[in-house]
């Protein structure tokens, strides 16, 4: 059973060491990671992925519950307890949404014959388009690849770290994820320029030249900050869904203010 | 002498490998690489600019180029030794299904793509089945549930292979590589053998005769629906 990983330091893109000793992340912590494009966000979570030991590109080592990860967890994905939604959009397999889970399931050594049915009714949660199991997955769009992903890294990944990167972009409701977000025990970590997931995050990691710049804790003010922004969120959403389904907006929109 | 033989289809990433082994063992060991290849190649350019080290190419032609590759790689592993060379890297042209190029010695990696397709490894026989490691690359194009999905693909087709995935480019995650060249033994020049069946014999076909239909030929021949001997490649 995974309780915490440690990131320690490896080189930003000009080969500096980076200025902290360690980062422990623990089970049930939250946390985000901003930063600029192209500034190694997706790096640093793909290095808590690979469960890196000094062989990637920045060079930094991940320690699970204070040591070094066996091969045994690094490569079987069966006994991995991390899983990764990347920022790509598209599958390449040629199998139906129903192959793919099922090998998925085996690799991951779940037996449950329900699973890939609940995969993919918890996908269409998060979808508008609904995903059927004979759909190819090659033919999925991006927002329902990124749906099924997410539905299956939960399901058939079932793992106790879950690592997001830029899930904001993928057309999805995003209040399902922020939901999400509470579910009990995970380590959840996200990627991401929304401020109403940074702001939600216990911990904030910032990212700047390949390197981690600072990492900040969640205040009492932020919280606040989150609360509202959320509010604002869903008002936007109720308005976006208004749009979709064709209607007009005949009331007036609250003003906002945030001094 | 270290021998490693790569293999693969076009644009898995085979060069991108070499690089990244060459540039692991370039301060430890001589390196001597070799590019195998039927028409075009500029491998052999590429690394010599790139690192500075002994770098050859050999054409085919004509013919298969796994069958090329054991008749030059005697002369291959003298070149190499003769410059005193510690490895011995030889990229394939990775385009003949039928055949593979690895050896009883030395080790053979296949490098496939995370993007060429779920039932690429099945098809591709022996240049999976014969290889010691499978090294798939471009992970970074593909989400983790697809990589774990062309894994467990792979291990069921291919049960003793040594699996292993990287984003080429950049070399990640390869120190178990590294660790198993670094431990494989030296070549033997007189006991090299191909590790795989070699192609049926001579027919008409293979000397030229371009007739279409099986009437024209003789030799190792087959029919559409036809019958052939039981000892005979037929594919799966
Ligand atoms: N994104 C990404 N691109 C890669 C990776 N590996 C290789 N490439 C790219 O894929 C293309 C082909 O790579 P090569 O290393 O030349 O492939 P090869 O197998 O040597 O190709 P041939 O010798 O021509 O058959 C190049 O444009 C590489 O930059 C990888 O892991 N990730
Ligand atoms: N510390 C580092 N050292 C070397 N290269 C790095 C480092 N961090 C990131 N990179 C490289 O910089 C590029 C952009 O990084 P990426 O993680 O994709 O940025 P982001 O996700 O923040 O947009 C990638 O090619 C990545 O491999
Ligand atoms: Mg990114
Ligand atoms: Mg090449
Ligand atoms: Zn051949």
């Amino acid at each position: 059973m995974i309780f915490d990983i440690t990131i320690l330091p490896g080189f930003d893109k000009n080969g500096c060491k980076e200025q902290y000793t360690y980062i422990k992340l623990k089970a049930g912590d939250t946390v985000s990671i901003v930063g600029p494009t192209g500034s190694g966000k997706t790096a640093l979570i793909s290095d808590i992925e690979l469960l890196a030991q000094g062989d990637t590109s920045t060079k930094r080592r991940i320690f699970v519950n204070g040591e070094v990860p066996s091969d045994e967890i690094r490569f079987n994905p069966a006994m991995k307890p991390i899983v990764m939604i990347t920022q790509n959009t598209k599958c390449f397999a040629d199998l139906t949404t129903e192959e793919f889970l099922q090998i998925h399931a085996r690799a991951r050594k779940i037996y449950d014959k329900q699973v890939i049915q609940k995969t993919i009714d918890l996908a269409n949660n998060f979808t508008g388009e609904k995903i059927k199991k004979d759909t190819r997955v090659t033919v999925l769009s991006g927002g329902q690849t990124r749906s099924l992903l997410i539905a299956d890294a939960i399901m058939v990944g079932a793992s106790p770290i879950i690592l997001l990167d830029e899930i904001e972009n993928a057309g999805i409701f995003k209040q399902e994820v922020v939901n999400l977000i509470h579910k009990a025990g995970k380590m959840v970590v996200f990627v991401t320029h929304d401020p109403v997931i940074a702001l939600l995050t216990k911990t904030r990691i910032i990212m700047e030249n390949g390197a981690v710049k600072k990492v900040l804790y969640q205040n009492e003010p932020e919280i606040r900050a989150a609360q509202s922004l959320l509010e604002l969120d869903k008002k936007i959403g109720t308005i976006r869904e208004e749009l979709r389904a064709g209607k007009s907006i005949t009331f007036d929109l609250p003003a906002v203010n945030y001094a | 002498m270290k021998l490693v033989i790569i293999a693969g289809p076009p644009s898995a990433g085979k060069t991108s490998l070499a690089k990244q082994i060459v540039k692991r063992f370039k301060d430890e060991l001589t390196i001597a690489f070799l590019k195998i290849d039927v028409v075009k190649a500029f491998e052999d350019l590429e690394l010599k600019k790139e690192f500075g080290i002994l770098t050859k190419k050999f054409y085919s032609g004509d013919l298969c180029p796994d069958h090329a590759g054991v008749m030059v790689l005697g002369d291959a592993v003298e070149w190499g030794q003769k410059n005193a060379a510690e490895l011995l890297i030889v990229e394939s042209a990775g385009l003949c299904l039928r055949c593979s190029p690895y050896l009883n010695q030395g080790l053979g990696i296949i490098v496939l793509s995370s993007i060429s397709g779920i039932h690429a490894p099945e098809k591709m026989g022996a240049m999976v089945s014969l290889a010691d490691i499978a090294v798939i690359t471009k992970i970074d194009l593909v989400s983790q549930a697809e990589r774990e999905v062309l894994i467990q693909k792979i291990k069921e087709v291919h049960t003793r292979i040594i699996l292993m995935e990287t984003n080429a480019l950049q070399g990640n995650s390869l120190n178990r590589l590294y660790d198993l060249i670094i431990k494989s033994r030296d070549i033997d020049r007189d006991k090299l053998m191909l590790k795989g069946n070699p192609p049926l014999g001579t027919c008409t076909i293979c000397v030229g005769k371009k007739e279409v239909g099986w009437k024209h030929h003789f030799g190792v021949v087959q029919k559409l629906d036809g019958q052939i001997a039981e000892y005979l490649y037929r594919g799966e």
